[in-house]
């Protein structure tokens, strides 16, 4: 009888985190979908805790309120600029947990109790493979991690035959899992599962290392992927539906913002995952030619006073500069003034996906006049000054106007279509992926030199006065 | 595909030329020849812009009087101010109207376009068949204003949108003008005047229009439309959405409204009929394309209206929506006014042709994209091929339908009719991708075969839920993917009762390795739900 009510509850629990998830996709609902996730959570853990509890029942409830306690923690302390390295950093967490579980589940006395030797070596496979991408997740989330907090640089670290690195590290793993199927006893199978742990790390670190910072959305996204797969491997090696189903949600929902990424970008998903930025494309691109046209913050500010439409368009350089909040201020002065402010965000903005909404929405912009991309770039022939802020491959002509460009054929808003741009920038450095920028030669664009969060709020005086 | 690329630079052998040097396009303007048309379709303002573009422009003497733009305005604005139709047209590379060019007897325009030269006016092709024979013989192109596409890229050149948007307006201000009553309700020294009752049948872009300019004269306004989708565009003006007990949906294809069932006619006119005793202003402006205007408005209805009621029948054109309407003119009938005008835009002439001239404007700025002066037609693009009635000679109205973006029905119930449909490289598509399935399904069955049956089993959950997974995940709005993101992470962390389920064991090393997994599992689902929560208080309108 209790196994028949775990069943049914763990059956509530997917069901809630499906709800979850349909929840999250609109902002009415999405909180709710929060509170569902947390329901599905809860009602698993009380019941695994039920069915399974035992002696170690304390022991567990100290740990786990050391982990709430730590979680909490961080998730109170976080900047919003700061979500990406979180996420990234909490993706590490599944992927070691997931190492963890299959190395234990192997260890487990229990392991050997499987008498059919069939349903034994398949057994075997699924601790082999939940190692695998457990202990990729693993390190690849750390490197994201480092590399998103800026410990390490964001430049791709293109090693000689990194394909054939990668390679050679998936067969070495494919060999040891032959040796781990075949162990003649537990000492050979730990070591060949150990050796491929670290292997795997391996083939993680460099996965993430080779990616530019320009396509660390996708790369979030695909961590997030594996974490979920992470888990469903693991659920199969216990035989437990729910950890299936929970593990194939998440790695199919990862899956598909990963995709939507790539496709905003106009790049293959498997082009983004092997990694390099524009590495054999450079020498073909144009050298632009032009004057770069300054103006003050007072220009700035009278054309923005002037204008009837106006378009913010932020990227990652507004989150570095916590600009946000001043740029709010800016849009409800404006607004008060009887100008039609609004924001263009382009899909991989920032460093994770939806990355600039999340920032917009912390400063109190309303999310009904934050407009994608598609929404947005029909509008920009009619609009008067378009501010940019912290921008640069997002918004560059080069896009579509040079076929040599390492970033040719990507969809970027096409502000220069506006009466005005105003870039504001720190220096006329590259952006991240390290491509110059003819939008800052156009004739109808001005540079805002300066740090992003000096400018605006200068603006947001000038404004104000 | 190859012929509309062949044919696509229609007016290339219209381009004049000295030597190499390429001469600028001439516009003309014409004066409207149609009685009591007041609108043109350019203002000075729109000519200053299309020289800019590298066209000249020349404009018909007196062209622009009953709009209030004087020959001194346009000659200011840049343009030439030529004396007669004739020498005007035969200057002409492009025409610009506002109305269908005439046949006789009222003056016959189409006989004065140069063969070669480009028409871009209103032309109904659908009521004007003899028209488009006409056009065709002169081997001319025509664009038609009124079949610009409605997609979104295009609303910059609805004319009818503009045009429609006037009208609306203008029909408020005929009924207030036949109305004997204000519409703002008062309480005044002299006693109280209650406000008016409008009542807005269909709303589309003149319903929404006349709603507002009701709205803003102080009336009470209701309005009904069958396509329940506008109730949110309804309300937004500060109208009352009226609804029917009788649940269909009335939405027809590109934006406008379908016929309905005899019964859903039923529950509307009864609706109709108890509004008509309640409301002093019917304003109607139903249409459904190709058809004539479907009457709403009931001789009973109109006698059991309050003396003094006012309804303007905007459809008047079409036939009417109102079984007493008389096209063109202002009738009182049994002591209610019926407006019946159909020149509601050339009312409000000024303003009309400054939005038809900028309708015209964009057109032109799209068939410029070298803004050299030279209109290139591209007929692979959806708009132009849209209003393209007539390309050097050739009708190619009505334009192909494109395939609606509608719920495929379902594969197995017509396999037959959905793979004719399919072009080439699409079946080509589909079949490599029935291969990969069919590989996948002997796979899969290989897998079966060997697999022990628990195996299978979970298999199968393993597969439903991804398909779940994308079924739920794929419609997200982008602004909430960093929120979808920290929540599956948290719902990751569901690999705690994976960790849950070891730790009982007496090994003390997996006990170990268990507690360590427990322990960095719930720091990622505290974490992540809370904040996710955070996130999501931030997300307000």
């Amino acid at each position: 009888m209790q196994t028949g009510i775990g069943s049914i509850a763990y059956l509530a629990a997917s069901v809630l985190f499906i709800l979850s998830l349909r929840g999250l996709s609109h902002p009415s609902t999405a909180r709710r979908g929060n509170l569902y996730g947390v329901a599905g959570m809860a009602i698993a853990i009380v019941t695994t805790l039920w069915l399974n509890g035992g002696e170690a029942l304390p022991a567990v409830a100290a740990l786990m309120a050391i982990g709430i306690a730590g979680g909490a923690i961080l998730a109170r302390r976080v900047e919003m600029t700061q979500m990406p390295q979180l996420v990234a950093a909490l993706h590490s967490f599944v992927g070691l947990a997931a190492v963890l579980v299959a190395i234990a589940s192997y260890l487990s006395p229990a392991a050997g109790a499987e008498s059919d030797s069939a349903a034994q070596s398949v057994h075997n496979v699924e601790i082999y493979l939940g190692v695998f991408i457990g202990a990729v997740t693993f390190t690849g989330s750390i490197a994201a991690f480092l590399k998103l907090q800026g410990v390490v640089g964001g430049k791709p670290l293109l090693l000689p035959m990194r394909h054939t690195l990668n390679l050679v590290g998936v067969f070495a793993c494919i060999a040891l899992g032959y040796v781990f199927l075949t162990a003649p006893d537990a000492d050979v199978g730990i070591s060949s599962l150990l050796t491929m742990t670290v292997i795997a790390a391996l083939i993680g670190v460099h996965l993430v290392m080779a990616i530019g910072g320009a396509d660390m959305p996708v790369v979030v996204s695909m961590l997030n992927s594996y974490s979920g797969w992470a888990a469903a491997a693991t659920g199969f090696m216990l035989s437990n539906d729910l950890l299936i189903v929970t593990g194939a949600l998440v790695g199919s929902s990862g899956a598909i913002l990963s995709y939507i990424m790539c496709r905003a970008m106009n790049r293959k998903f498997l082009s983004v995952i092997l990694g390099g930025f524009g590495t054999a494309t450079s020498t073909a691109s144009k050298t632009i030619e032009g004057e770069v046209a300054p103006v003050t913050v007072d220009e700035v500010g009278s054309l923005l006073r002037d204008a009837s439409e106006v378009v913010i368009v932020p990227g990652y350089g507004m989150a570095v500069a916590q600009a946000q909040a001043t740029i709010s201020e800016i849009t409800k002065k404006l607004r008060s003034k009887g100008v039609n402010v609004r924001f263009g965000i382009h899909p991989v903005a920032g460093r994770l996906p939806g990355h600039m909404n999340v920032l917009l929405a912390e400063a109190k912009v309303p999310y009904d006049i934050v407009l994608e991309m598609d929404e947005i770039n029909d509008d920009f022939s009619n609009t008067d000054v378009v501010l940019v802020i912290g921008a640069n491959d997002i918004v560059n002509p080069g896009a579509l106007e040079d076929p040599g460009s390492p970033i040719a054929g990507m969809p970027v808003l096409e502000v220069w279509k506006a009466r005005t741009v105003v870039v504001s920038k720190r220096s006329m450095a590259a952006g991240y992926a390290g491509v110059d920028n003819p939008l800052f030669y156009k004739e109808n664009t001005r540079m805002l030199f300066g740090d992003a969060k000096g400018s605006v709020d200068a603006l947001l005086s000038h404004l104000g006065a | 595909m190859l012929a509309s690329r062949m044919q696509a630079r229609a007016t290339e052998e219209l381009k004049p030329s000295i030597g190499n040097l390429v001469m600028p396009m001439m516009i003309a303007v014409p004066r409207e020849r149609f009685p009591g048309e007041r609108r043109v379709a350019l203002t000075p303002e729109v000519v200053g812009h299309l020289l800019k573009l590298g066209f000249e422009v020349s404009v018909e003497a007196g062209a622009g009087e009953l709009a209030a733009f004087s020959d001194d305005a346009y000659r200011a604005a840049g343009a030439r101010i030529v004396e007669n139709a004739p020498s005007l047209y035969a200057d002409a590379h492009i025409v610009v109207k506002v109305r269908a060019p005439s046949i006789a007897p009222v003056g016959d325009e189409v006989e004065l376009l140069r063969e070669g030269s480009t028409l871009i006016s209103f032309i109904w092709p659908a009521q004007n068949e003899a028209l488009l024979t006409r056009l065709s013989a002169r081997n001319v192109t025509v664009l038609a204003m009124d079949c610009v596409p409605r997609i979104s890229r295009a609303q910059k050149l609805d004319a009818l949108s503009s045009m429609a948007n006037m009208a609306g307006y203008r029909a408020v201000i005929e009924a207030a003008h036949q109305f004997g009553r204000g519409f703002m309700g008062q309480i005044t020294a002299a006693g109280k005047i209650a406000p008016a009752k409008v009542m807005v049948i269909g709303a589309g872009v003149a319903g929404l229009a006349a709603i507002g300019a009701a709205r803003s004269l102080g009336a009470i306004v209701r309005a009904f439309d069958t396509r329940p989708e506008v109730r949110q565009q309804v309300e937004s003006m500060g109208a009352e959405f009226l609804e029917l007990d009788y649940v269909e949906d009335g939405s027809g294809s590109g934006g406008y409204a379908k016929e309905m069932s005899a019964e859903f006619i039923a529950a509307e006119m009864a609706l109709f009929a108890a509004q008509a005793k309640d409301v002093d202003v019917i304003v109607t402006t139903a249409l459904i394309p190709g058809k004539p205007a479907p009457k709403l408005i009931t001789a009973d209805m109109v006698r059991s209206m309050r003396q003094g009621s006012v309804i303007v029948d905007m459809a008047a054109e079409q036939g009417g929506n109102c079984e007493l309407t008389r096209p063109g003119e202002a009738a009182s009938i049994e002591g209610v006014t019926i407006v019946g005008y159909t020149d509601l835009p050339s009312r409000m002439a000024t303003q009309s042709s400054q939005l038809y001239g900028t309708n015209l404007r964009h057109l032109l700025t799209d068939l410029t994209p070298q803004k050299n002066g030279e209109i290139t037609l591209d007929t692979d693009d959806e708009v132009m091929r849209g209003v393209t009635v007539v390309l050097r000679g050739e009708v190619k109205w009505p334009p192909p339908k494109k395939p609606e973006p509608a719920i495929a029905p379902p594969a197995a119930a017509k396999p037959a009719a959905t793979i004719a449909v399919t072009i080439e490289q699409k079946r080509r598509a589909g079949w490599i991708g029935v291969a990969g399935l069919v590989i996948a399904a002997a796979l899969l069955a290989a897998l079966g075969a060997v697999a022990p049956p628990a195996f299978v089993a979970h298999f199968t959950v393993f597969v439903l839920a991804i398909f779940v997974g994308f079924q739920v995940v794929w419609n997200v709005t982008p602004a909430l993917h960093t929120p979808l993101m920290s929540v599956t992470n948290a719902v990751s962390g569901i690999i705690v009762t994976g960790a849950l389920l070891q730790v009982g064991t007496p090994d003390h090393l997996v006990a170990i390795l268990a507690g360590l997994a427990i322990l960095v599992a719930t720091i990622n689902i505290a974490g992540g739900f809370l904040v996710t929560q955070r996130m999501l208080n931030m997300f307000q309108r």
